[in-house]
C-alpha cells in the first residue's frame, strides 16, 4: 500500500496545442479512495492512465510511495486495472481462476494458496474455492473476477469506467459494494467516472477535472458546501445548482430586489456583477413578495418533498447593460403545500446557503 | 420505441430475426449453431440467407462503438470480422426495452483456438497459433490499435499454408489512437499473456490440451515473437556511408516478413560517413498484394508466398522466366491453378479453401516425390491427394465453436 503523487503531471498528445491534463497536482493518501470525475475530454482518463503507465508524461512527475514511476512500464509500477479483462474459465476452479496470473508473476503455490484463502475470506467465496464458477451466482462470478486482482495485492487499484456497461439498479448496487470492498482491504484505490453521483457516493475525495485542469480536489461534503469555482458549483449536484448573475449593491449582492448579504472585503475584487449561485434545497418560499419571481412550469411530486422547475428573468446586468433572458430555476420545497403549475412564487436563499462567484474569472469568493 | 436497423447492407431478411425475443431464448430453427464461446455476453449464429452472422447482445452505446470500430479497422486493412450491423429499439413481448444487437459476419473457413484445440493437432500448432497471434497484434499496433483484452477466445484464425492468420473478432474494448505509447503496447501484451495462459490452462484442467507444452511458457513466447517483430519493423539501423547495400538488405527482409515499406527515413551525418534508416510505414500484405494483382486471387499471405513459388517454378520449368509477369500467371491461372482446385468434388469444397488445397497437394507432392526417389506429377499428387488425404479432413467452412460456455460475469449484485 502507499500514497501516489501527481507533481506536475502534463499530458500533451503531439499535434494538439493545449494539453489533455495539465499539471496536475493531486496527493493521495495511503488507503484512500480517489475519484476523477469530469465531463468527457476533461483529462480523467487521461490522468488514470498516466498513473497506469500507459501515457506518456510530458512533463512532472509521478509518484507511488516514494517512488518514482513516471518512466516505468505498466508492469514495473505494481499497479491493478481492476475488470481490465475479468473472463472465468469454466474447467478451472474458483480458486485456479483466482490464482494462476500469479504464477506468470513468478510466485509459488504455497504463497499462491495463501494469497487466494486470504482474498476468499474477504469475498465471501472461501466455501467455493473448489468449485468450478458455473456453480456460481453471477454476483459470486463478479467478485471471484475482483479476486483476481486482488491476489496481486498491488499497490494501488485502478478503475476505469468499471460500471459503464451495468444497468442503473445494478450500477447502484456495485457502486456500494465496491466502495465498501475497497474500505475493507485497505488498498490506495483511483477512480475514473463520468458520472458525479458516483463520484460523490464513492470517493473518500473527489477530484473534478476540466478541459485538462483540475478544478477541485477534496471531500464530498466539502466539494458540495463550498465549490470553489462555477463550474464545480454547477457540475457537482443534482438537481444542479441555480447559477445566475447579480449585482453587487451596497453590503451584498442583490437578488431579486433582496439583497444577499455578503462581506465586503470579499466583494472588493468582484467588479459590478458576480454570480450568484443557491442550490435547490436551500430556498425558502417568501410570502412577502421579495425574493427571486419563479414561474412554475412544472411540480415534481416526491412525497415528503417536491422539486419545481421554472424560470426567472434575468435582471439588468451591469456587465452587458442588457437584460438576460429568462433562465432556468430548479427549487426544492415542502412536498405536502406544492404551488400550482403555471404560478409565479418568490423564493429566498437561506441565509450561509449562497454562494458566491466573480463573474468573470468564475473563482469563489469569500468563504 | 421502434425497431432501429443500421446495416451497411441491407437484407429484408434482417427483419424476420425474432429481435423481441431476449437472445437467449432465440427459437432453434433460427440458430445456425448453439451458442459457443468463452463470452461475457449473450452470443447466437444465426443464418441469414447465404450468410452466417453472429448476433451480439449489448448496451446500446457499446454496440454502436464496436460496430463503429470493427468499420474502422475493416478500413484500416487490419484483419477482423466485417461489420453487419446495429439493431437498436428491441423491446419484449410485454414492452419492455431489450438490449441492443451488433451484428457481424462469420468469417468463412475459420477456426476458434477450440476448435482447433479439438482435432488431433499436429506438433507445434500452439506455436504457429502465437506466430499468428503476435502478428496480428503488431499490425494493430502499427495501426495505433489497442486491443485491451487480447485473447485466443477474441481472435479467429484461419489457415494459411500450413501456418495460421489470425482475425481480430471483438473490439469492444479497443481503442484507435494516433500512436499507441509504449506501455499502452506493454499493457496489450500483459493482457495477452494472462489470458492466453489462462485460455490454455482452462484447455489443459478440461482434457483437451494434448500437447505438451507448458500453457505459461505458450503464453510467454508470444511476448518474445512479438518483440522480434516488432524490431525487425520499426527499428533503426545504423552503418557507414559505404554500404548503402544494407538499405536494400532492409527492405528485402521486410518484404521477406511479409510487409512492403511504405516509407523509409534515410538520414546521414554531417559528414556524410554514416547513415540512419528508419522504416516509418510499412504495410503487411506484401506477398498476397502482388498474387492479387497478378491473378486476381485473395488469399492469405503464406498462400500467396507459396502460390507465388509455384508461379516461379512453373516460370522455370516452361523457360519462360524473362516473359511479361501478368501473361505469366495468366497462363499459370489457367493452366495449373485451376485445374487443381476444380478438381475437388463438390461435396468436399467444404473442408479447406481453395488456396490451401492447392497448398496442401503441392506439399502432398512433394512427400510422394520423396518417397518415390523421382518427381511425382501434380495430375498423381491430386488425384491421391483427393482419395486418401482431403476426404478424412473436418468441415471448416462454418465452424461455429466446441464445448464452449458462456459466462457471463457481471450478471448480478455482489
Amino acid at each position: 500500500m502507499a500514497t501516489v503523487t501527481f507533481d506536475n503531471a502534463t499530458r500533451q498528445y503531439p499535434g494538439n496545442p493545449v494539453p489533455s491534463v495539465d499539471k496536475l497536482n493531486i496527493e493521495i493518501e495511503d488507503g484512500e479512495f480517489l475519484v476523477f470525475v469530469g465531463p468527457s475530454g476533461c483529462g480523467k482518463s487521461t490522468s488514470l492512465r498516466m498513473l497506469a503507465g500507459l501515457e506518456e508524461v510530458n512533463a512532472g512527475r509521478i509518484l507511488i510511495g516514494d517512488r518514482d514511476v513516471t518512466n516505468l512500464s505498466p508492469k514495473d509500477r505494481d499497479v491493478a486495472m481492476v475488470f481490465q479483462n475479468y473472463a472465468l474459465y469454466p474447467h478451472m476452479t474458483v480458486a485456479d481462476n483466482m490464482g494462476f496470473a500469479l504464477k506468470i508473476a513468478g510466485v509459488d503455490k504455497g504463497e499462491i494458496r495463501k494469497r487466494v484463502e486470504e482474498a476468499a475470506k474477504i469475498l465471501d467465496l472461501s466455501p467455493y474455492l473448489d468449485r468450478k464458477p458455473k456453480a456460481l451466482s453471477g454476483g459470486q462470478r463478479q467478485r471471484v473476477a475482483m479476486g483476481r486482482a486482488i491476489v496481486r495485492s498491488p499497490q494501488v487499484f485502478l478503475m476505469d469506467e468499471p460500471l459503464s456497461n451495468l444497468d442503473a439498479k445494478l450500477r447502484v448496487q456495485t457502486r456500494t459494494q465496491i466502495a465498501s470492498l475497497q474500505r475493507r482491504l485497505g488498498v490506495t484505490t483511483v477512480y475514473v467516472t463520468h458520472d458525479q453521483v458516483e463520484a460523490m457516493t464513492m470517493g473518500d475525495r473527489v477530484a473534478v477535472l476540466k478541459d485538462g485542469i483540475l478544478m477541485q480536489c477534496d471531500s464530498p461534503r466539502r466539494m458540495y458546501d463550498h465549490p470553489q469555482n462555477v463550474f464545480v458549483a454547477g457540475f457537482i449536484g443534482s438537481p444542479a445548482m441555480n447559477l445566475m448573475e447579480a449585482s453587487v449593491t451596497d453590503g451584498g449582492v442583490n437578488l431579486g430586489g433582496h439583497t444577499v448579504p455578503v462581506e465586503r472585503d470579499a466583494l472588493k475584487s468582484a467588479g459590478k456583477n458576480v454570480t450568484l449561485g443557491v442550490r435547490p434545497e436551500d430556498l425558502e418560499l417568501s410570502d412577502d413578495g421579495s425574493g427571486i419571481p419563479v414561474t412554475v412550469d412544472v411540480v415534481e411530486e416526491l412525497g415528503a418533498d417536491a422539486y419545481i422547475y421554472g424560470s426567472t428573468e434575468q435582471k439588468l446586468l451591469a456587465s452587458t447593460g442588457e437584460t438576460g433572458g429568462p433562465v432556468p430555476f430548479i427549487a426544492r420545497v415542502d412536498g405536502r403545500r406544492p404551488p400550482e403549475k403555471g404560478t409565479v412564487i418568490h423564493l429566498k436563499p437561506k441565509s450561509g446557503h449562497v454562494h458566491v462567484f466573480n463573474a468573470d474569472s468564475g473563482e469563489r469568493i469569500g468563504d | 420505441m421502434t425497431l432501429e436497423i443500421t446495416t451497411a447492407r441491407p437484407d429484408p431478411a434482417l427483419l424476420d430475426l425474432p429481435w423481441s425475443t431476449p437472445l437467449e431464448d432465440w427459437p432453434e430453427d433460427t440458430l445456425a449453431a448453439l451458442p459457443r464461446g468463452i463470452s461475457r455476453h449473450v452470443v447466437r449464429f444465426v443464418k441469414l440467407g447465404p450468410r452466417v452472422l453472429a448476433v451480439k447482445e449489448i448496451k446500446a452505446d457499446i454496440a454502436d462503438r464496436e460496430y463503429a470500430m470493427l468499420r474502422n479497422l475493416r478500413r484500416l486493412g487490419v484483419p477482423s470480422v466485417e461489420p453487419f450491423g446495429v439493431v437498436h429499439g428491441r423491446t419484449d413481448a410485454f414492452g419492455e426495452p431489450l438490449d441492443a444487437c451488433l451484428i457481424t459476419r462469420h468469417l468463412q473457413f475459420s477456426l476458434p483456438y477450440r476448435a482447433l484445440y479439438s482435432q488431433n493437432l499436429r506438433p507445434g500448432t500452439a506455436v504457429r497459433l502465437m506466430d499468428a497471434l503476435a502478428l496480428l497484434l503488431v499490425r494493430l499496433h502499427l495501426d495505433g490499435f489497442w486491443w485491451g483484452d487480447v485473447s485466443l477466445s477474441n481472435t479467429l484464425f484461419r489457415r494459411d499454408a500450413g501456418a495460421f492468420a489470425a482475425y481480430l473478432v471483438d473490439a469492444e474494448t479497443g481503442e484507435l489512437h494516433p500512436k499507441l505509447s509504449r506501455g499502452q503496447r506493454e499493457h496489450d501484451l500483459d493482457i495477452a499473456q494472462v489470458n492466453i495462459a489462462g485460455e490454455l490452462m482452462d484447455l489443459d484442467a478440461g482434457g483437451f490440451l494434448e500437447e505438451s507444452a507448458d500453457p505459461f511458457d505458450v503464453a510467454a513466447s508470444i511476448i518474445e515473437r512479438y518483440h522480434s517483430l516488432w524490431d525487425e519493423l520499426t527499428a533503426t539501423e545504423q552503418f557507414e556511408a559505404g554500404d548503402r547495400w544494407r538499405v536494400e538488405e532492409r527492405i528485402r527482409r521486410l518484404n521477406g516478413l511479409g510487409f512492403d515499406v511504405d516509407e523509409l527515413s534515410i538520414t546521414t551525418d554531417i559528414g556524410g560517413t554514416e547513415m540512419v534508416i528508419t522504416p516509418k510505414v510499412v504495410d503487411a500484405g506484401h506477398h498476397s498484394r502482388r498474387l492479387l494483382r497478378l491473378t486476381g486471387l485473395d488469399v492469405g499471405e503464406n498462400q500467396a508466398r507459396r502460390l507465388l513459388n509455384d508461379l516461379d517454378a512453373y516460370a522455370a520449368a516452361t523457360d519462360r522466366q524473362g516473359e511479361d509477369e501478368e501473361i505469366l500467371a495468366h497462363d499459370w491461372l489457367a493452366k495449373v491453378y485451376e485445374p487443381v482446385v476444380r478438381a475437388v468434388p463438390r461435396d468436399l469444397t467444404g473442408r479447406l479453401e481453395p488456396a490451401e488445397v492447392f497448398h496442401e497437394v503441392l506439399e502432398h507432392r512433394w512427400y510422394m516425390s520423396e518417397r518415390a526417389g523421382h518427381d511425382v506429377m501434380v495430375g498423381d499428387a491430386l488425384a491421391d491427394y483427393l482419395s486418401a488425404v482431403l476426404p478424412s479432413k473436418p468441415e471448416e467452412k462454418a465452424v461455429l465453436g466446441v464445448d464452449t460456455q458462456e459466462m457471463p460475469v457481471i450478471s448480478g449484485p455482489l
